[in-house]
């Protein structure tokens, strides 16, 4: 895949807007017959800033990202973009670009004309529509196919060029609805990075709906988790990983083993060793409790009179992930590979805690863990 | 095949006696047996459709002597009548095709868009003219519509729309359900595009082949309609080969409906050409 130009703009034409636009939405209540897609949900955006909206299938991201771009109506609440309030504004005067997850580009156009759609659509001259849409191409490095047609080009090419398209029309803000979710690993890994460089230099609001949090993680200012219609988490992505503020965050966003505790004055017993608890929603528990413990946080050393025993290795590259059963309890630890690969399968280990603080959530029944 | 060693029972063992399937290209051969029942199935169902077709074709170039000539043909053109018959079944086969392609494209893409469940009752009133005889429908036209809608032929356009609702709307329906029509619309109106440019630039230029499909069948429909025409006093294509045909010999008129029927077949064959090069396309796309 060709990289994107860093620099093709020329004073023929305007370079797309720099400053981006804040976005506000405020109590947005959307359902749909009993179900309540969006549940008050309240969310503050910066200028330029890359927002991700992460969350489980049926969460309410990409009806909260639908909701923004107009093609979903409110049953309350608002959608401010720079201090207008668009909520009962169509979707074509909203001036938003959307790149959508399926591909949306117009079969019956070349890319080329593609990208210069939503400029014909505001009435420009054929020859700003022509140099800016050949320009857009430029700069997500497929300026040498812009007279081939959308069955052509390759999955990934396709969203380029529907990223073109959406940012052909300086819009106010950038959606982007799974763009990379129909894509190989290796495409999405290298589109990842060139949408993130795109934004980074054009200092674009961008909302970005995924629930891969791979993606979240590596793309995102700031991430917004949400759960059932309404808002677990707004933070950034390391915060996210390393404070999760709720046991649904903390379980969503990375891998968390659930050990009982009991917990008493903001400490747990865990393994032996006395834990503070970490602040969340769970700090002010008391009594039986869940640790939620990150592969991280624990380390284990062969000991035959240790508490579990190892049942899995997962090899990932320079760790190894193991699974210690400890009684009906699962945990998974992170080791470095070298040291993983001394201990077999069934080797009895002693568990110690090696975080400073931990979280812990109210207690639930022992769920089998599925395979990481 | 041989028995399996004792011992290791993941050992590897010799088979005997195994059929190697004949590969080539990296393919299993498929092997056709002849079925002799399909080709009586098949020579029959030629023999039904064909044989008046022949009939047909053998009497329209049989001269006045019963050998072989293309007078009939080449007097369809000055037949008293014809010209007058032909102009006005092509008016309304344009009116009903305008009429019908107005009404029905913007109504399958709103079903589509914003009430796919009504699809399947579209789909069962989208038949009614089928079950309706055309008679009824003209009869209940005729009594109850008022002189001055009835002085005019174009009313009967109005009644084709209604007869090609079955072809036209499942054209489109077909044509439709082939693409992402909701994504390709949200992309146009959140570029800025409203519902009438969304409509011609991006909906039917995708949906090209099932437009023509329907306009082709809806001309078929009008060239062919006879009942309708004829209780309603208008001297249409079929109306004028079923008079003239009382008032001569009928070469003329069964030329003429082989014209008609040829030249109904290759629009037809253009249609499904069209149809298979657009599939190729999807397939590609989706490939």
């Amino acid at each position: 895949m060709t990289q994107m130009k860093e620099s093709p703009m020329t004073e023929s034409t305007s370079a797309p807007r720099s400053t981006g636009a804040g976005v506000s939405l405020e109590n947005l209540v959307r359902t749909f017959g009993k179900v309540r897609a969006l549940d008050g949900l309240t969310l503050s955006i910066e200028p330029g800033e890359f927002m991700a909206l992460l969350g489980p299938s049926g969460c309410g991201k990409t009806t909260a990202l639908r909701v923004l771009a107009g093609f979903e109506t409110l049953d309350s609440g608002r959608v401010i973009v720079d201090g207008d309030d668009l909520s009962d504004m169509t979707a074509r005067k909203r001036d938003m670009g959307m790149v959508f997850q399926s591909y949306s580009l117009f079969p019956n156009m070349s890319a080329l004309d593609n990208v210069a759609f939503g400029l014909r659509m505001r009435k420009q001259s054929g020859r700003v529509r022509r140099a800016k849409a050949a320009e857009l191409l430029d700069m997500v490095g497929l300026g040498d196919q812009r007279a081939k047609y959308p069955h052509q080009m390759s999955g990934g090419q396709q969203q380029r060029i529907a990223l073109a398209r959406a940012l052909a029309i300086e819009p106010r803000v950038l959606l982007l609805d799974e763009p990379l979710s129909a894509l190989d690993a290796m495409v999405r890994a290298e589109l990842r990075d060139q949408i993130r460089s795109l934004q980074q230099r054009l200092a674009i609001t961008t909302v970005f709906v995924t629930h891969d949090q791979e993606e979240v993680l590596s793309m995102a200012d700031r991430v917004c988790v949400m759960s059932k219609g309404h808002i677990e988490q707004v933070a950034t992505p390391a915060e996210l990983y390393s404070r999760p503020a709720t046991a649904f965050v903390a379980q969503f966003v990375g891998i968390s083993s659930r050990y009982p505790v009991d917990a008493a004055s903001q400490r747990v017993g865990l393994f032996g060793q006395d834990c503070p608890v970490r602040s969340g929603e769970g700090s002010a528990l008391s009594g039986p409790a869940d640790a939620l413990l990150r592969p991280e946080d624990v380390s284990i050393d062969v000991d035959p009179a240790g508490q579990g025993f190892v049942t899995r290795k997962s090899f990932l590259g320079a760790m190894t992930r193991l699974t210690v059963q400890i009684g009906e309890i699962p945990v998974r630890v992170d080791l470095r590979s070298d040291r993983a690969s001394e201990i077999d399968l069934g080797t009895r280990v002693r568990m110690s805690v090696v975080a400073r603080d931990v979280l812990i959530a109210p207690r639930q029944p022992i769920i089998e863990e599925p395979v990481s | 095949m041989a028995p399996l060693a004792s011992g290791d029972p993941f050992e590897v063992v010799q088979m005997e006696d195994e059929t190697v399937p004949e590969f080539s290209n990296g393919k299993p051969k498929r092997r056709y047996h002849f079925r002799w029942w399909r080709f009586i199935v098949l020579l029959l169902a030629g023999a039904y459709i064909l044989i008046p077709l022949y009939a047909g074709l053998k009497f329209s170039f049989q001269g006045v002597t019963g050998g072989f000539s293309t007078l009939a043909y080449t007097s369809i053109p000055s037949a008293p009548g014809f010209t007058a018959a032909l102009a006005l079944s092509f008016k309304l086969a344009i009116v009903t095709m305008v009429v019908s392609t107005i009404l029905m494209v913007p109504t399958s893409i709103y079903v589509h868009l914003r009430m796919p469940r009504f699809r399947r009752v579209m789909d069962v009133v989208s038949v009614l003219p089928i079950v309706i005889p055309p008679i009824v429908l003209i009869v209940g036209v005729i009594g109850d519509y008022p002189l001055w809608a009835r002085s005019s032929p174009y009313l009967l356009s109005f009644m084709y729309v209604i007869l090609s609702m079955p072809f036209v709307y499942r054209s489109l329906d077909a044509g439709l359900s082939a693409i992402d029509l909701k994504t390709l619309t949200e992309a146009s109106r959140s570029l800025g595009g409203n519902w009438i440019k969304t409509m011609w630039q991006v909906i039917l230029p995708n949906i090209r082949p099932a437009l023509l499909s329907a306009t082709v069948l809806t001309l078929a429909l009008v060239f062919g309609e006879y009942t309708m025409a004829s209780l309603d006093l208008w001297t249409t294509i079929p109306v004028w080969i079923a008079q003239f045909q009382v008032s001569s010999d009928g070469h003329v008129q069964v030329a003429a409906s082989m014209v008609g029927l040829i030249g109904t077949w290759i629009l037809l064959i253009l249609v499904v050409s069209l149809d298979r090069s657009q599939s190729r396309r999807n397939r590609r796309r989706t490939a």
